[in-house]
């Protein structure tokens, strides 16, 4: 285990951008900052910490402790620090005799309404206004505590007006107003940091308390979305950690990557023993800068829960209960399974799943382990069903499957256009960094079925909200396209010097077709055509235009259309290889990128290589001793088809819940119950461990050494914080079934199946830990062109040469209402739980989202007799499920919104098997259905229930 | 329509006629103000929505001034001043006495509704103090006679 000295010291203000140097003299030394530093920096940077109270470097100067006060020589009085900015030349003294005098009376009155409690406070050892009682040198206090925010009852027994009891309601921190300075450091967070705007300094003087919300509200009622930047912010013990409360402060840290979405946020472990105390979003972490997501910060309680499975299991069949067996025995069954099924039903017959939860390193080896041992390419990852189209789409125009950017480029961004994703939910950490930016006079685009957080919020409202009709991406962008083209809106310089001018005048003369304009497609799309001719020109003529998209463009049938039609839309406009701009796919799970980038796909070889390819071959047969088979092997719906079919049988799923996850539950259920050796590895006996054979635990991310790659190309860093429990790291797990399959694998360490990726993969040539360790992370492409990484992709050049214009022509998708299915269900996700919910259904976040609801239109409500909170039957063509209704204008008429979190709604028994055209991303974000009220669960979930619980049994020991 | 509904659609409809105003949310407080006698609690969500602000902060504004008002007042409203200025001329008999006589505390109203008293920090009438104010209206030199005056007038 690694203990790293963190270099987070506190510097005060934020750092100033300018390029402007400026050199002051701060107690006679010498010191040049940029312009715009306040001196208080200034200072810090000079290694002369200011005391300070209500001044944090994650929030501007605000100038209320008056603690930082300094003297200039030449000017009057005694000016604070932190707001004070520097002055080529200026003389300044942090520390005489008259400030010492000042800071310690200003310390004297916040200690007489404090509480002399430090030894019991959960910030004893941790806490600011402790280190300046210090730093001044408080030795009394002259004034008597008669009227006090912090005594229970006053002076003669009463109750005391002024005090509040503490506010619990939060599950992960506790808000204590009798420790309160008032310094307002946790509202500039959540303003500033977050972007929630949920706290409030309410009252004014001596009645100035912090609040949450609005007057009756807790912080569990108001807006408050449990981030953590108000807990971080805190000097005092008032906003702390329950589990700091609970266990003590730590003493050390490991800087490690949170396992949540692809923003991809850096963190330090916080622990005490092999206790993780808390986590901390860590400074210097280039995605997240700081700042963290309930998730993220919070929600790491499953890898203690009861619910994880700490001994590998086998069973003969799926109606027996599980045995729990030694690690060798399980690796035997298992392995002596699937060799038998092989040689039965021939090589073709067995694959793998690869994991976006877990590392690079443990990708690497799941595809290898087909390719090399099982000697298929019949491995595919959950990116299938997600941001495969993505792969294709950016692949075919600019030449490679990634983000373009990195996240700080949000900060130069003049016009967002988010297509059908809702950062606010999904990418927290980059919501708020947006935010930001949209504070500072940023427009935002919004194009989304629903009304979104998104659309509308605290201090930010979209230009323009084109509320589509789920399924026609295509013909929106398309349009938007239209105006740019018809309009003479695009930027001919560069299109004609980045892109082939044949081909654009080919798209040209396609978009330009009347069909395609805004008031043509006005009646499919439902959005009025005003709208889209000022989102197309904003975007347009707006400045450093950039595009972020989700999971909203990739899940339809036509997914690859509508990123090709995104790509057009930046190569148009010239919004491509600079800071500010780009095409940024937002990645739904921590590492979708990674698993792709390491060949997961059943057609590519680590680095998107096609396996056809003799040459990319030839280095893995040298490689991995082997032959590589040359065709492309299944993809998951072909393998659940194929499995159906009879003719594949067995299965090694890593870290995901197809089940859950994948569409036409029933038809994945049915494909899974056909095989004859499913082997599921994972944290939890999840619902496709229902239909396994056998059952190999799996460690967190908290117990293993690894990286992953976030949506900006970013290889993070994952340490091992504590031993894993069930005894192995996930990757260690796959090293014993390959060779208890015969593999002869000898990794003792990920730093040698990072070395072999690096060996034989060109994007990440120079990729080491050791190199990772140095710069905190890499963006790749990183090899001898690019020996720091490659923070913007295209700057001078698509990776494919010319960028790459393709006609994105509209085909509605098959899945049309009709009188039977009139409505339109989409799905999405909610901030406080993470994809099938398997891990943070075992938090404590389901206080704010305990089930999936289905949100209807009051319209559509109403003529079916729908009343808010009512049990509905969701009902579609592939299948039905019951769940709550709330009624909510945030959707149109006609469309219906739910979530997939939970496996007791299974929103994926309603979704389809239609699927995008290119690459089989699974179409659920459209799917016709009828809404009905009802008054108990479907068959199918009682049936399912009936079948998970008798599954789930687990034989006692004997 | 509830009452609830009732309180929302005419703050809807204040909103709506002030929102073009720059810096619209003092102006918006003070006609919920003027239209209700306070500034009920449902309403604070509706000015929050409409002018994309967080519920905290408006709540946080109206919480910094005193006289927005949660809850509505008697009839009639009597500050009395608690100023230095006043205090040094015998405002603080004055008050004591108004409370005897009105058998309320600061910020309490009346048993009949008729009259609330509330404490005021400096009307600008030192030079005629003790001073006070009577639904807007301002009077000096308010001694216990006066103040009994006051109180059979707006009784």
């Amino acid at each position: 285990m690694k203990d790293f000295v963190l270099p987070d010291r506190d510097f005060g203000t934020p750092a100033a951008k300018s390029k402007q140097m400026v050199t002051l003299n701060i107690d006679g030394f010498d010191v040049t900052v940029p312009e715009g530093t306040s001196i208080m920096r200034a200072a810090a940077e000079a290694g002369i910490p200011v005391p300070k109270l209500c001044a944090t470097d994650s929030v501007d100067a605000f100038g209320s402790c008056r603690l930082c006060l300094v003297e200039i020589e030449g000017r009057n009085g005694t000016p604070a620090s932190c707001t004070t900015p520097v002055a080529p030349g200026i003389k300044v003294h942090t520390q005489t005799s008259k400030l010492k005098q000042l800071r310690r009376g200003v310390m004297e009155l916040y200690i007489s309404d404090h509480p002399l409690d430090c030894l019991t406070c959960a910030a004893n050892g941790d806490c600011e206004l402790q280190d300046m009682a210090g730093a001044v040198g408080l030795r009394d206090v002259r004034y008597e505590a008669v009227e006090t925010h912090f005594r229970a009852k006053d002076t003669s027994g009463g109750a005391n007006p002024q005090w509040l009891p503490k506010d619990d309601s939060n599950p992960y921190f506790s808000y204590d107003p009798s420790k309160c300075i008032v310094c307002s450091r946790c509202v500039r967070a959540c303003e500033e940091v977050q972007g929630t705007f949920a706290l409030t300094i309410q009252g004014r003087g001596w009645d100035s308390r912090v609040h949450a919300g609005a007057r009756a509200d807790s912080f569990l009622t108001s807006d408050c979305v449990s981030c953590g930047a108000c807990v971080q912010a805190c000097p005092t013990a008032t906003l702390t950690e329950k589990s700091v409360i609970d266990i003590g402060t730590p003493d050390r840290a490991i800087v490690t990557t949170c396992a949540y979405c692809g923003v991809g946020c850096q963190f330090k472990a916080e622990m005490r023993g092999d206790e993780l105390v808390r986590m901390v979003p860590y400074k210097h972490g280039k995605a997240n800068r700081g700042h963290s997501c309930v998730k993220g910060r919070f929600a790491y309680g499953y890898a203690s829960h009861q619910d994880r499975i700490l001994n590998p299991m086998i069973r003969d069949t799926i109606d027996e209960p599980w045995r729990e067996v030694s690690w060798a025995e399980a690796m035997e069954f298992a392995a002596n399974r699937m060799k038998a099924i092989q040689q039965k039903y021939g090589r073709q017959s067995v694959g793998v799943i690869t994991s976006s939860r877990c590392t690079n390193e443990e990708s690497y080896l799941v595809q290898k382990l087909t390719r090399a041992v099982f000697l298929n390419n019949n491995t595919d990852t959950c990116a299938r069903v997600c941001h495969s189209p993505t792969g294709y789409g950016l692949g075919q125009t600019f030449g490679t499957s990634a983000g373009t950017q990195d996240f700080d480029s949000v900060e130069d961004c003049d016009v967002a256009l988010i297509i059908g994703s809702n950062p606010h939910s999904g990418h927290p950490v980059f919501a708020s960094r947006l935010k930001k930016r949209l504070r500072q006079g940023a427009k935002l685009i919004v194009v989304d079925p629903r009304r979104t957080e998104m659309v509308e919020g605290a201090h930010y409202k979209a230009a323009h909200h084109l509320a589509l009709r789920p399924g026609t991406n295509v013909a929106i962008v398309s349009a938007l396209a239209h105006v740019i083209v018809t309009e003479k809106l695009y930027d001919e310089a560069f299109i004609r010097s980045r892109c082939d001018w044949a081909e654009f005048e080919d798209y040209a003369e396609f978009i330009s077709d009347p069909k395609h304009s805004p008031e043509a497609v006005e009646l499919l799309t439902g959005v009025p055509a005003e709208e889209v001719r000022g989102a197309a020109r904003l975007y347009a003529t707006g400045g450093n235009a950039a595009i972020y998209y989700g999971l909203g463009v990739t899940e339809h049938s036509q997914g690859s259309t509508t990123v090709i039609g995104i790509a057009n839309l930046a190569m148009l406009t010239g919004n491509i290889g600079r800071p500010g701009v780009g095409v940024n796919p937002l990645r739904g799970q921590n590492n979708v990128q990674g698993s792709c980038d390491m060949g997961s796909f059943p057609h590519e070889l680590p680095g998107y290589r096609h396996v056809k390819g003799a040459e990319v071959r030839a280095i893995y047969e040298k490689a991995w001793g082997v032959e590589i088979d040359p065709e492309p092997g299944l993809r998951i719906p072909n393998m659940l088809d194929a499995a159906v079919e009879g003719s594949f049988k067995g299965l090694y799923c890593q870290g995901e819940d197809i089940l859950q996850s994948d569409p036409d539950t029933r038809h994945v259920a049915a494909g899974l119950a056909a095989m004859e050796c499913v082997i599921v590895h994972d944290l939890f006996l999840n619902e496709t461990a229902n239909y396994a054979h056998v059952f190999f635990p799996g460690s967190s991310f908290l117990e293993k050494d690894g990286t992953f790659t976030n949506a900006e190309r970013r290889i993070n860093m994952v340490r091992k914080v504590m031993a894993p429990k069930q005894g192995y790291a996930d990757w260690e797990v796959t090293q014993m079934f390959a060779n208890a399959m015969g593999a002869g694998w000898t990794y003792t360490h990920p730093s040698q199946i990072m070395a072999e990726i690096a060996l034989t993969t060109p994007s990440f040539a120079g990729v080491t830990y050791d190199r990772i360790e140095e710069m905190g992370s890499i963006q790749w492409p990183c090899n001898d062109q690019a020996p720091e990484g490659t923070p913007l992709m295209h700057i001078d050049g698509f990776v494919r040469g010319k960028g790459k214009f393709i006609r994105t022509e509209y085909v509605a998708t098959d899945e049309k209402t009709g009188p039977r299915f009139p409505l339109l269900l989409t799905t999405g996700r909610i901030l406080s739980q993470y994809n099938v919910g398997a891990q943070t259904r075992r938090t404590q976040n389901t206080v704010w989202h305990d089930q999936d609801v289905l949100e209807i239109h009051p319209h559509d409500a109403e003529t079916r007799g729908i009343r808010d909170g009512d049990f509905v039957r969701l009902a579609s063509r592939a299948g039905e499920t019951t769940l709550r209704a709330e009624i909510t204008d945030r959707v149109s008429p006609g469309v219906v919104y739910t979530t997939f979190h939970h496996p007791v709604t299974q929103a994926n028994v309603v979704t389809t098997d239609f699927s995008d055209w290119a690459t089989n991303c699974p179409e659920y974000k459209v799917t016709a259905v009828q809404v009905s009220p009802s008054n108990g669960p479907s068959e199918w979930q009682e049936s399912y229930e009936a079948q998970a619980s008798l599954s789930r049994r687990i034989a006692a020991a004997e | 329509m509830s009452d609830q509904s009732v309180t929302v659609a005419r703050v809807q409809e204040i909103v709506a006629a002030h929102q073009g105003l720059e810096g619209p949310l003092l102006p918006i407080l003070h006609a919920v103000q003027a239209a209700f006698g306070h500034v009920p609690e449902a309403a604070v969500p509706v000015i929050a929505e409409a002018l994309n602000l967080g519920r905290a902060e408006v709540h946080g504004v109206m919480s910094f001034y005193h006289d927005f008002r949660e809850a509505p007042t008697g009839r009639h409203v009597v500050k009395l001043c608690r100023a230095e200025s006043c205090q040094s001329v015998g405002a603080d008999r004055v008050a004591a006495h108004a409370q005897a006589r009105l058998g309320v505390d600061w910020h309490g109203t009346t048993a009949d509704g008729a009259v609330t008293l509330e404490p005021v920090f400096c009307l600008g009438l030192c030079a005629c103090g003790p001073a006070a104010m009577v639904d807007g209206r301002l009077i000096g030199r308010v001694d216990e006679a006066r103040l009994d005056a006051i109180v059979e007038e707006v009784r």
